[in-house]
């Protein structure tokens, strides 16, 4: 029933022993100090089984079911940043459309229609809400209003789609499937977070960008890249299409736009003044903290796969 | 009856549109009263106002939380009144201002003696999207010879961007909802409306959804 190709099946495995891993070593640390409070660590631990169950199941049960969930998330994650960001009360029917846009994008992705996934919303939607802006004809903030919405619906729609579109590529490397194309990526975007902040706590002195993010160091962020692009070496070949120098590559494309996107949305919630995007996962904040650097590294992840391979 | 109705109007379609389409930002859920006598006082912008309330509450419950609410608008005709009290179940009260306060408040009264919570809009009407107007004196009337209902604040914003008032078009946003300290118990109407307005402008600086262009 299940015909998960092995190399995936593998790599599902290893993710969820370190779930497991995680979940026993705060159960101990719990248990030696049991005057800590470890109620945010326990949150995120149990939101990490949350989010990586329910991508499991989705990508298991069938590519459709995967597509609908990255759908699922671009809404989260629009509708998160229509919240924070100000937007004129003018403007609800225009985000409106810019929901609509969402169905359609996946559809295009759905039935693996290239050239218009990839032109749908830069060309078509970006024609179009400016146009819905004029037949409501409140020109106050029209500038502002027109930049943002677009700027929301690229990175929350049509970057996050980048995602799903790898789903329905050609197999090129049948022992991983589609399936490993995504944890790849997933789990290296992911995983890139994690070594650039121990690398960061380990060796970080330098600050790198000290107004938007004064935790950030050029150790933290060498170290990571450094990491991540000799991690992806050995794991690209195994999951992915991508031969050994190419997977280096990809690694560092991975790493250094993690970064970028990390530090894109800490700059927009520091815009704001808040701290979090949301209260939607417990333990992480909303959708947009989760998924910052997953909104840089999927396009760029993407195309260079694309170009290489297909 | 009524109360299963409200349950499964609740369960499958305001969850979902209060939980999924919308989306709560939710802060001081510790606060909110589950045991009644209670009021709950909140802003109001918003028909979603009182939904959103209202889905705070585990089901078993619901039949318990009363929204008291504009005679003269939900019962203007009779499908709108059979849905405002049996899917919704509120209490209706006279904006007309002719009757006499123990008269007025009946309702309340009967509410608040067999343990409901209720839910008012101390503003009145929805006013304009996202603005706090002035606040009134009724929920004075209702709480000040009572010892046994103590008010919570409720601060919600967003929701008069998802549907304002006037508008059909339901447009996806994530909603603030934060539940303050229950009020101590006030002497005279104005300090209790002052306490009411000062716990609402407190709240809202927890409020992420804010910055309005």
């Amino acid at each position: 029933m299940l015909d998960i190709p092995p190399h995936s099946f593998y790599a599902m495995l290893v993710v969820l022993g370190l779930l497991l891993t995680a979940t026993t070593c705060r159960l101990i640390l719990a248990r030696s100090k049991p005057e800590k409070d470890y109620t945010e660590l326990r949150q995120r631990i149990q939101s990490w089984w949350w989010m990586i169950g329910i991508l499991f199941v989705c990508l298991v049960i069938s590519p459709t079911a995967a597509i609908i969930l990255f759908a699922f998330i671009s809404f989260l994650a629009l509708k998160e940043f229509f919240s924070i960001v100000p937007t004129r009360q003018a403007d609800r029917r225009v985000l409106f459309w810019a929901y609509v846009s969402i169905p359609i994008q996946y559809y295009l992705v759905s039935i693996g229609w290239y050239g218009m996934f990839i032109i749908f919303i830069p060309v078509y939607v970006f024609l179009l809400l400016p146009m819905r802006m004029v037949l409501i004809g409140e020109t106050k903030g029209f500038i502002h209003s027109a930049g943002t919405i677009h700027w929301a619906v690229m990175l929350t729609v049509f970057c996050i789609s980048h995602i799903a579109y790898l789903l329905v590529l050609p197999i090129e490397n049948p022992e991983a499937g589609s399936i490993g194309l995504v944890i790849f990526l997933l789990f290296m975007t992911q995983f890139n977070d994690v070594c650039q902040y121990i690398w960061g706590k380990l060796l970080g002195k330098h600050k790198i960008i000290p107004k938007v993010s004064p935790n950030k160091t050029w150790e933290g962020f060498l170290g990571g890249v450094l990491t991540i692009a000799l991690v992806s070496g050995f794991l690209g070949p195994y999951l992915t299409p991508l031969t050994f120098r190419f997977s280096v590559m990809a690694g560092l494309l991975i790493s250094v736009s993690g970064f970028i996107g990390d530090v894109v949305i800490s700059s927009l919630k520091r815009d704001l003044e808040i701290k979090d995007s949301g209260t939607l996962i417990p333990g992480h904040g909303g959708i947009l903290d989760r998924c910052d650097s997953l909104i840089f590294t999927s396009p760029l992840f993407f195309h260079f796969l694309y170009y290489v391979n297909y | 009856m009524d109360r299963l109705l409200k349950i499964l109007f609740f369960a499958f379609i305001v969850r979902p549109i209060v939980f999924v389409v919308l989306g709560l930002n939710l802060r001081g859920k510790q606060n909110l009263p589950l045991q009644g006598p209670a009021m709950i006082a909140a802003n109001h912008n918003s028909h979603l106002d009182t939904l959103v309330l209202m889905s705070l509450y585990p089901l078993s419950k619901l039949h318990k939380v009363r929204p008291v609410a504009a005679a003269d608008y939900f019962l203007k005709n009779r499908f709108l009144a059979w849905f405002a009290l049996s899917c919704i179940g509120i209490i209706p009260i006279s904006r007309a201002g002719r009757q006499r306060k123990a008269e007025l408040f009946a309702g309340c009264h009967q509410a608040l003696d067999q343990g409901d919570i209720l839910i008012l809009f101390p503003e009145g009407s929805r006013g304009n999207p996202e603005e706090l107007s002035e606040i009134k004196r009724g929920i004075y009337h209702i709480v000040h010879d009572r010892i046994d209902t103590r008010v919570t604040p409720v601060m919600m914003h967003g929701l008069g961007r998802a549907l304002p008032r006037g508008e059909a078009l339901l447009v996806p946003f994530n909603c603030d909802v934060i539940i303050g300290n229950e009020l101590p118990e006030a002497e005279t109407g104005e300090q209790l409306v002052n306490e009411i307005k000062a716990a609402f402008l407190e709240l809202q600086k927890y409020c992420i959804t804010c910055r309005q262009a």
